[in-house]
């Protein structure tokens, strides 16, 4: 409140002196900048062109690991969906004659809620959902950004990076 | 009467008691696993040692009988590391598959790992393995690894259900369960075992893997599956119901309810619904339309017919209430005393809670004045009861019909019977082959998605309370508990959108159609509807839905086969109090 009173109120704001009023001095030291700039290495992306490789430790979207054989690891607990702060996780759970009993029919995780935090990977009992590299992520319609298994399965052998990075921080 | 102290609390106690009864009725909470009020003692998880003072060593309180001035420590290093030690063997074998295991949230081996255990283990070798996925029955499967030989099952299926088919097999760390081959663990009762089950290792194939325990709401309802009214939680998730559970009611059903209750009475909430009112057009299509019309065509319709070509049918399916509403629309635009309503009579009574007659409340029909189709005839002596629906229907007098029982006519005697009437409507909330047949039907709402009063053979008021949302209940708004979606879904979460249903309950229909025949009805909820009944039946005398609350209240007036309460042990007279604790799970 205190704030804007004082940015705002016209009573208080600086005087300019003529000099400054004139514009033309301070037009020119701007421009004396940019153009020592045109001589400096560069640091802008030509992003789309020029993609960004994230480092292991990145928090990129949320994907399901895939093992080899083709079947997610995930054993729909429902525990990651507890702990997601902003309830960005569906799971709901079926029977399979697997081993592992338990398997997730709908895995939805909505994008447009979820918020990077990566709770969801650290509270997995199973590795099956960690952070993957990928920040790409817009849509032109809400639905658009729930995402199911399709777009969430991704196989192993893509993560590799990432499960060793989880293993070496683990140790 | 002898006195006993447990953790520095001076305790009234009966003789004969052991100690944990005395620290259960007293909110005291000794972990325990193989212990259940309702069963016979076994001792054998020893989770529950505690130090008695004077005694050398730690003693099991669930086996132990109090005596006068004995000094009870659950709290003390003795008792606390004696615990840890329990917990830290029970755990040596069991899997810990807890993300797949439908126990979770709910499991006392979680919970007192939690809250009893060092954390960590010293046994580094490899775990058993034992069958997992076992059927012992149609309904239960048994998971050998994460039993930890309590006994209850098999103590459950002897006592109670009295069918001992299960057994331990093996010795030492390889013991494990089996059922009787032949038999198998097949009886109406045979659920039960999952919910007195202290870990996971019995599961239920209906509910398997439907829904996290932390995901779902629980509402204190009434099973509609017959007369008994066992006391249940309904378990509710995204709107729909994934299950129900028996509520301990020591006047009702104890700490039980049966299979065809269980099984049979939540699908037809969760499927098969009719979207909303329903009117017959020109052409004799069904066509969607509001209540307001529909109850315009039946008012207006009704009245084209003298007194004896309308027939008013009573529902012993549904509450007290709307039973009421209509007999008040028969009385005061008819001049009927009684109307009658179908009870559903199939099988004979079971030993324990399953009862022939399949409608939860023919007694509290009856009570207020409706009249059965003979069943229930000497209750109120003399009246209408001699005539069937049946004989009313066949005299080819009724040219009108007016119901709020659901489905009646899938009886292909009634059916045929129907054929001379000329105008049909019902109430329903499933598309059944009666509304098909009628030419108004209004949409309403099943058990679970509202308030109302049933009255058990024994003449137990129970109360029926929301569990699911409808368009017209919501869950905010009306009060009615909340899971964690519910509280933080918004309309755009697939989670939180779950089907409210186009419904309301019947007796709105019926005031609807009565003030459209000139009548001034004007009650807001159901529970005014039951303050007027207060005030007209003297069965009722004095009640009101807090004083029925969740434990029921008997009828004043004892009419109908009111028999003595089927459970009586002294433990369980004192289930009120260990519900006043609300924490201590059993
Ligand atoms: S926590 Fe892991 S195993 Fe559990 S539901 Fe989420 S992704 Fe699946
Ligand atoms: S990263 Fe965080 S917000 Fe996103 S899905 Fe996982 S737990 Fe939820
Ligand atoms: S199956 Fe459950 S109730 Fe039966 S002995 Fe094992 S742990 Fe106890
Ligand atoms: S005995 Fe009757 S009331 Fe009890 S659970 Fe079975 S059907 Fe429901
Ligand atoms: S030994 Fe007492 S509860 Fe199991």
């Amino acid at each position: 409140m205190q704030y804007r009173t004082k940015y705002n109120n016209p009573s208080v704001a600086r005087k300019l002196t003529l000099w400054e009023k004139l514009y033309i001095p301070e037009v020119i030291r701007g421009m004396i900048t940019t153009f020592k700039h045109l001589f400096r290495p560069k640091f802008t992306r030509q992003y789309p062109e020029e993609r960004w490789d994230a480092p292991a430790s990145f928090r990129g979207r949320p994907v399901l690991v895939m093992e080899d054989n083709g079947v997610e690891r995930c054993v729909a607990c429902g525990l990651c969906s507890r702990v997601c702060p902003p309830l960005a996780i569906e799971v709901r759970a079926s029977e399979t004659e697997l081993l592992k009993e338990r398997y997730p029919v709908v895995f939805e995780i909505n994008m447009l809620r979820c918020i990077f935090c990566g709770y969801c990977e650290e509270v997995c009992p199973e590795e099956a959902i960690i952070m993957s590299k990928e920040y790409e992520l817009s849509f032109r319609d809400p639905s658009e950004g729930i995402f199911g298994k399709d777009k969430l399965l991704v196989p192993k052998a893509e993560l590799q990076e990432r499960l060793d990075y989880l293993a070496k921080m683990r140790n | 009467m002898p006195k006993i102290t447990i953790d520095g609390r001076e305790l009234e106690a009966q003789a004969g008691q052991t100690i944990i009864q005395v620290a259960t009725e007293n909110g005291i909470d000794i972990p325990h696993f193989c212990w259940h009020p309702a069963l016979t003692v076994a001792g054998n998880c020893r989770m529950c040692l505690v130090e008695v003072e004077k005694t050398p060593k730690l003693q099991i309180a669930c086996a132990t009988p109090i005596a006068d001035g004995m000094v009870v420590k659950t709290l003390s290093e003795p008792a606390v590391t004696g615990r840890e030690d329990v917990m830290e063997f029970l755990l040596i074998n069991h899997p810990l598959d807890c993300p797949i295991c439908d126990e979770a949230g709910q499991c006392k081996l979680q919970d007192y790992a939690f809250e009893h255990s060092r954390g960590e283990s010293r046994f580094v070798e490899e775990k058993n393995h034992k069958d997992k996925r076992v059927p012992l029955g149609p309904q239960v499967l048994f998971d050998g690894e994460r039993c930890i030989s309590c006994s209850r099952c098999i103590r459950f299926a002897t006592e109670i259900a009295e069918q001992p088919v299960l057994t331990f097999v093996h010795r030492g760390d390889h013991v494990t369960i089996v059922a009787d081959p032949d038999m198998g663990f097949d009886n109406n009762m045979s659920m039960n075992v999952i919910d007195i089950c202290p870990v996971g290792a019995l599961t239920s194939r209906d509910f398997r893997f439907k829904a996290r325990v932390w995901d779902m709401s629980f509402t204190d309802s009434i099973c509609p599956g017959c007369s008994r009214g066992c006391n249940i939680r309904v378990g509710i998730r995204n709107n729909e119901i994934e299950r129900l559970e028996p509520r301990n009611n020591p006047n009702v059903n104890g700490y039980w309810m049966c299979d065809h209750g269980r099984l049979s009475t939540y699908p037809p909430v969760n499927e098969a619904r009719i979207e909303g009112p329903l009117m017959k057009d020109a052409k004799g299509i069904q066509q969607h339309t509001d209540n307001d019309a529909a109850a315009r065509k039946v008012a207006e319709e009704l009245s084209k017919y003298s007194k004896d070509e309308v027939l008013l049918l009573g529902s012993a399916r549904l509450p007290v209430e709307d039973n009421y509403a209509l007999l008040k629309l028969a009385k005061e635009k008819f001049g009927k005393q009684h109307i009658p309503f179908i009870t559903h009579i199939e099988g004979q009574d079971e030993r324990l809670l399953l009862r022939a007659d399949k409608t939860p409340n023919a007694l509290g029909a009856t009570l207020v004045g409706c009249v059965a189709d003979g069943h229930y005839q000497h209750v109120h002596g003399e009246n209408e009861a001699k005539k069937t629906v049946l004989e009313l229907l066949r005299s080819r007098k009724i040219k009108v019909v007016f119901s709020i029982a659901g489905d009646f006519l899938k009886d292909p005697q009634l059916l045929e019977a129907f054929e001379d009437v000329e105008f049909f409507a019902t109430c329903s909330s499933n598309d059944t082959v009666t509304c098909r047949r009628a030419d108004v039907v209004f949409s309403t709402s099943a058990w679970a998605e509202r308030d109302g009063v049933f009255v058990n053979f024994e003449g137990w008021v129970q109360q029926l309370r929301p569990a699911v949302a409808t368009k017209y209940f919501m869950r905010g708004i009306d009060h009615m508990h909340m899971s964690r979606l519910d509280r933080f879904g918004s309309p755009f979460d697939k989670w939180a959108r779950g089907n409210k249903r186009n419904a309301r309950e019947a007796w709105r229909m019926v005031e609807l159609v009565a003030n459209n025949m000139g009548a001034r009805w004007k009650y807001l909820h159901t529970e005014d509807l039951f303050d007027e009944i207060v005030k007209m039946v003297p069965d009722f005398k004095g009640m009101s839905y807090d004083s029925i609350g969740r434990l029921g209240q008997p009828i004043a007036t004892k009419h109908g086969e009111v028999k003595e309460p089927i459970y009586k042990e002294v433990y369980q007279e004192s289930t009120e109090r260990i519900e006043s604790v609300g924490s201590v799970i059993l």
